[in-house]
């Protein structure tokens, strides 16, 4: 059932505000239905949740306010604990543990980013990004060559005198983003890290971020309310509604085809060529594809898009290897763009 | 929709009406009765008039009884109850030693008349350049020469004696206060049970007067300075816990969860991340310790705190005006350094530091060198000039008797005018005022108080505001209580008078409004004690004396918070209200005033508040109320009636807070503030 490559797997998680949530939960096996809920006066903030993160991907948990992600988030970590279910992180289940050990999880093996950054006020930000080497105790120097790197990392060199609050709001996640790397995490969790920031930091971030985890390669959960930021940045997308994931699925797979008219909804207005890729428009090679000219299978159709200007019928499609697997049609294109 | 509009506003109009219509109509029901009640049932129902003695209940001789058995008998199997007494004492005797000795009696060899100075105490040059320099590190030049410039007017009026004594029991309980209200504080955050148990205890503590501490304490510990930096401990500690719970649960979630996320331990969760992210608003409480100290060190003078208090007092008792406003400057001179100098300290303290990058210890520590070699150069020098080591008696200024000149020239010259401004008042407001609470019935009062609890604020409210009277009733104090409630409500009714329209004044005049901030800012620094002085001068003593020091008292918050609801009114509204043509008068009644009544009701609030805390003080000019009960406890030492008194004025406090603040919410419910 587990998929071996997944590095976080959710089963059945449930978190119900009010009295006796456990007790309730295990009443109702574990799967109680909304009715069921709102009769015993609880409020369902995480409702039956089931996914798996894995290794190296960028998983994208979206959802507008009240919908339960930032609650999903935390119960992965267990900052905040689940009335029922199972969290498994490497195999380990983290509700099992004991509070040392969950400490051990947190100080080595985690990292979080937050919305409105949760920089310490009062340390520098040398300080605020080796803050978790100095809880676990690691000796002054190392850590903060250590937090040297990191500062380095996401371009902040030269200011790690000053303090918070003398910096843009882009600087300050930046500082967020170093302090949660310093740990070296092996699951990095970013809770909504560019939702405080304009709409043009807000962009350049993403592509900050985007240009570090091609350098890094961890292992992402990212919490959004802003589809489009999903679709840009999302390996794969799970989107939630009361509390349930609604559909959960690649970007393509979720505009493609959206599960609920809810989803619906977000997909209407996102421009398809940007999200669908060669890959899935392309149809069985023919032979001499090979001679002109190719795209790779991952680059999406408004990328592929401008090789027809030179008038070419079709694109050969190529897989990472370089390997011939199919062909792009000009039709197909064409008509995927008109409808927007 | 056309059809259905009209009948929805019928039912909204039909029901404001009723909303609007009933309450009055049962407003008007209770009136009623209490009036019929009040008028006609003398003859049949004495009992509601007068309680009857056979029926009141002895608390205060329990109290007593109970006291004396804890003193006498109580004991922890090791050790008694007077044992523990005796060794809090010790231990808080030995800082408070030190510090007085350094400040102001130098160390000494044997004990009384016969003690030798071995040691002299700081020379007053060191004290004060040390100030300078704390002045410097914290604010720059200015606050360097205001703290300087404080602290020599109180060599140069030869209080300086005095004023260090005052110092030293702040020195030592202001610290304790900070740090056992930080410890409690972080305590009730950790463990909500234990918030639960401190949070009544805190309100109860703040609406008991400062006299009443007194006398329990005085009690357990005794006569004398330790004794009173407990009472001063007692007094301060309460809004820095309240404070502390405050400023930890403000700290954002954010906040916490990276604690947790980065692995913290409890320990390290608590003092590397709750306690420094919520330390800008834990220094706003240090400043608060730090002023209560010092107002309740100048009270505990009456339990053997020595010190300016003991001088005010000493010189109200004797009735010489001169030395006791001089002491009383002197206490403002003190106060304002203190305040500024707290001040500074929260804002330098909170800001991150900015690292010094010098290398050498001097270098690093430039201010604590300066001290060291100030207190060494001086003291070492005083052993040769005697002027350093103490200010020259030549020197010295007394404004005392020129003070009392004043005075006398005052009463001389406009005694009549004095007098009759004073009688008129007594006569036609005070005396009349007074005999008709002395004239309500208990029953009836208690009554329409728990009427005015339910419509305000239900069954919960209803009950507290009819049993508190209750309590008054049967413990025999409801005659003092009317006393105190007709000069306090007296007291209110002209503070807000005068400080309304000076608050609504001041809001739309931003120049008048910084005066006017400056002022009552700095008049709430001063101790309670210090308001005694002019009003006794001009008035003698008495209620209108009373009520006079009241007033100054209580106008600052009905200044401040009509100020500040004012100018809390949204500007669209304004620009709203312009833009419809609204006159000025119009803008400041229709929607000013209106929109400020919440924050107008709380200044009321606090103006109470603060009329009943000085209330108390003003027994010491002769009032006849329950303040009087708790200064007569304290000078009898019977801590059961002084309890009871001081429960009975947190009775009356607790009923005008809860019932005003209900009113106030509903205000601002029906505003559509909430």
């Amino acid at each position: 059932m587990t998929n071996p490559e997944a590095k976080l797997v959710c089963r059945n998680v449930w978190k119900l505000f009010g009295a006796d949530a456990a007790g309730f939960l295990a009443r109702h096996g574990g799967h109680p239905d909304a009715a069921a809920i709102t009769e015993a006066g609880l409020v369902g903030a995480v409702r039956q949740v089931d996914l798996d993160v894995r290794e190296g991907e960028i998983f994208v948990i979206m959802g507008l306010s009240g919908s339960g992600k930032s609650t999903l988030v935390r119960l992965m970590s267990r900052l905040i604990e689940p009335s029922g279910g199972d969290v498994l992180f490497k195999g380990e289940n983290l509700l099992k543990v004991s509070e040392k050990r969950m400490i051990e999880i947190r100080r080595h093996q985690m990292g979080m980013v937050f919305q409105h950054f949760a920089l310490l006020p009062h340390l520098t930000v040398l300080d605020n990004v080796a803050f978790p080497l100095d809880i676990q105790g690691m000796s002054r120097a190392a850590r903060e060559a250590r937090a040297r790197e990191m500062i380095e990392l996401v371009g902040l060199a030269g200011k790690e005198r000053a303090y918070p609050r003398q910096l843009s709001g882009g600087q300050q996640q930046r500082v967020g983003i170093a302090r949660s790397l310093a740990v070296e995490p092996e699951i990095w969790f970013l809770d909504e890290p560019f939702s405080a920031l304009d709409p043009l930091i807000r962009r350049e971030m993403q592509d900050e971020f985007m240009r570090l985890q091609t350098v890094l390669h961890k292992t992402i959960v990212f919490i959004t309310h802003d589809f489009d930021e999903a679709i840009r940045l999302a390996d794969r997308i799970a989107i939630m509604k009361d509390g349930e994931i609604v559909q959960a699925g690649t970007p393509e797979e979720i505009v493609l085809t959206p599960a609920t008219s809810y989803v619906a909804e977000f997909t209407r207005s996102v421009a398809r060529a940007k999200v669908i890729r060669a890959r899935s428009l392309m149809v069985a090679a023919q032979p001499g594809d090979a001679e002109g000219p190719t795209v790779s299978d991952r680059s999406n159709i408004s990328d592929a898009a401008p090789l027809f200007l030179d008038g070419v019928g079709h694109l050969g499609v190529t897989d990472d290897a370089g390997k011939l697997i199919g062909r792009l049609e000009r039709d197909a294109v064409v008509s995927l763009m008109l409808r927007g | 929709m056309t059809t259905s509009s009209p009948t929805l506003a019928e039912a909204d109009a039909a029901r404001d009406q009723r909303a609007t219509g009933r309450l009055p109509f049962a407003w008007l029901l209770a009136f009623g009765v209490f009036l019929a009640f009040w008028l006609l049932a003398k003859p049949y129902l004495p009992a509601a008039f007068d309680y009857p003695k056979a029926h009141v209940i002895k608390l205060a001789k329990w109290i007593s009884a109970a006291m004396k058995w804890l003193i006498d008998e109580a004991s922890f199997g090791l050790f008694s109850f007077t044992d523990l007494t005796r060794f809090i004492s010790a231990v808080l005797d030995v800082p408070y030693t030190v510090a007085s000795s350094l400040l102001s009696t130098g160390f000494l060899e044997g004990s009384g008349s016969s003690a030798i100075q071995i040691v002299p105490p700081l020379p007053w040059i060191a004290v004060i350049g040390l100030v300078m320099l704390l002045g410097h590190w914290l604010g720059g030049r200015s606050l360097a020469l205001l703290a300087g410039a404080c602290f020599l007017f109180l060599a140069v009026f030869g209080q300086w004696t005095s004023a260090m004594i005052t110092l030293a029991s702040i020195l030592v309980a202001a610290p304790l206060g900070v740090i056992f209200g930080l410890l409690f504080g972080i305590a009730a955050w950790r463990w909500r049970w234990l918030e639960r148990i401190i949070m009544p205890l805190l309100d109860l503590m703040q609406t008991i007067p400062v006299f009443a501490y007194l006398v329990p304490v005085l009690f357990l510990f005794g006569f004398g300075p330790t004794a009173a930096v407990i009472a001063t401990l007692i007094f301060a500690t309460p809004p820095m816990i309240r404070i502390a719970i405050l400023s930890l649960r403000a700290v954002p979630g954010e906040i916490i969860d990276l604690g947790h996320m980065v692995g913290c331990t409890e320990r390290q969760m608590t003092w590397r991340v709750m306690v420094p992210a919520a330390r800008e608003s834990l220094m706003v409480g240090m400043n608060q310790v730090i002023m209560l100290s010092l107002n309740m060190v100048i009270i505990a003078s009456m339990i053997g705190a020595g010190g300016l208090g003991f001088d005010v007092l000493a010189a109200l008792r004797r009735l010489d005006f001169g030395a006791g406003l001089e002491a009383g400057f002197a206490i403002v001179a003190l106060a304002i350094a203190m305040d500024r100098l707290s001040q500074a300290a929260a804002e330098k303290l909170s800001a991150p530091s900015t690292e010094n990058s010098a290398s050498g210890f001097i270098s690093r520590h430039p201010y604590l060198i300066a001290g060291v070699a100030l207190v060494v150069l001086t003291s070492a020098l005083g052993y040769v000039v005697p002027a350093i080591r103490t200010y020259p008696e030549a020197l010295q200024l007394s404004t005392g008797s020129f003070w009392s000149e004043v005075v006398a020239w005052i009463n001389v010259n406009f005694f009549d005018s004095l007098e009759a401004i004073k009688n008129a008042m007594l006569l036609n407001v005070l005396i009349p005022f007074k005999r008709f609470l002395g004239g309500l019935p208990w029953l009836g009062v208690t009554a329409l108080l728990g009427f005015a609890g339910f419509r305000l604020g239900g069954w919960r409210l209803a009950l507290l505001t009819s049993c508190l009277p209750l309590f008054i009733a049967v413990t025999g104090q409801w005659e003092k209580a009317m006393i105190t409630l007709y000069l306090c409500g007296i007291s209110a009714v002209i503070a807000s008078l005068i400080g309304i329209p000076i608050g609504i004044y001041s809001a739309t005049r931003d120049r008048v409004w910084a005066w006017v901030q400056l002022a009552i800012d700095t008049l709430q620094t001063l101790p309670s004690f210090v308001y005694l002085m002019p009003a006794v001068m001009l008035f003698r003593v008495g209620d209108f004396t009373a009520m006079i020091a009241v007033v100054a008292f209580a106008v600052a918050p009905a200044i401040r918070y009509t100020a500040l609801g004012i100018r809390k009114v949204d500007p669209k509204l304004i620009e709203a209200g312009r833009a419809m043509g609204c006159t000025e008068w119009q803008i400041l009644t229709r929607i000013r005033l209106k929109l400020a009544l919440p924050e107008i009701l709380l200044g009321l609030n606090q103006t109470i508040m603060f009329a009943l805390s000085m209330l108390v003080i003003t027994a010491l000019v002769g009032t006849r109320d329950l303040g009087q009960e708790v200064y007569i406890a304290l000078t009898k030492a019977d801590t059961g009636r002084g309890l009871v008194a001081g429960l009975s004025i947190a009775a009356i406090a607790i009923i005008a807070d809860r019932l005003i603040s209900a009113g106030a919410v509903h205000a601002r419910r029906r505003l559509g503030l909430e």
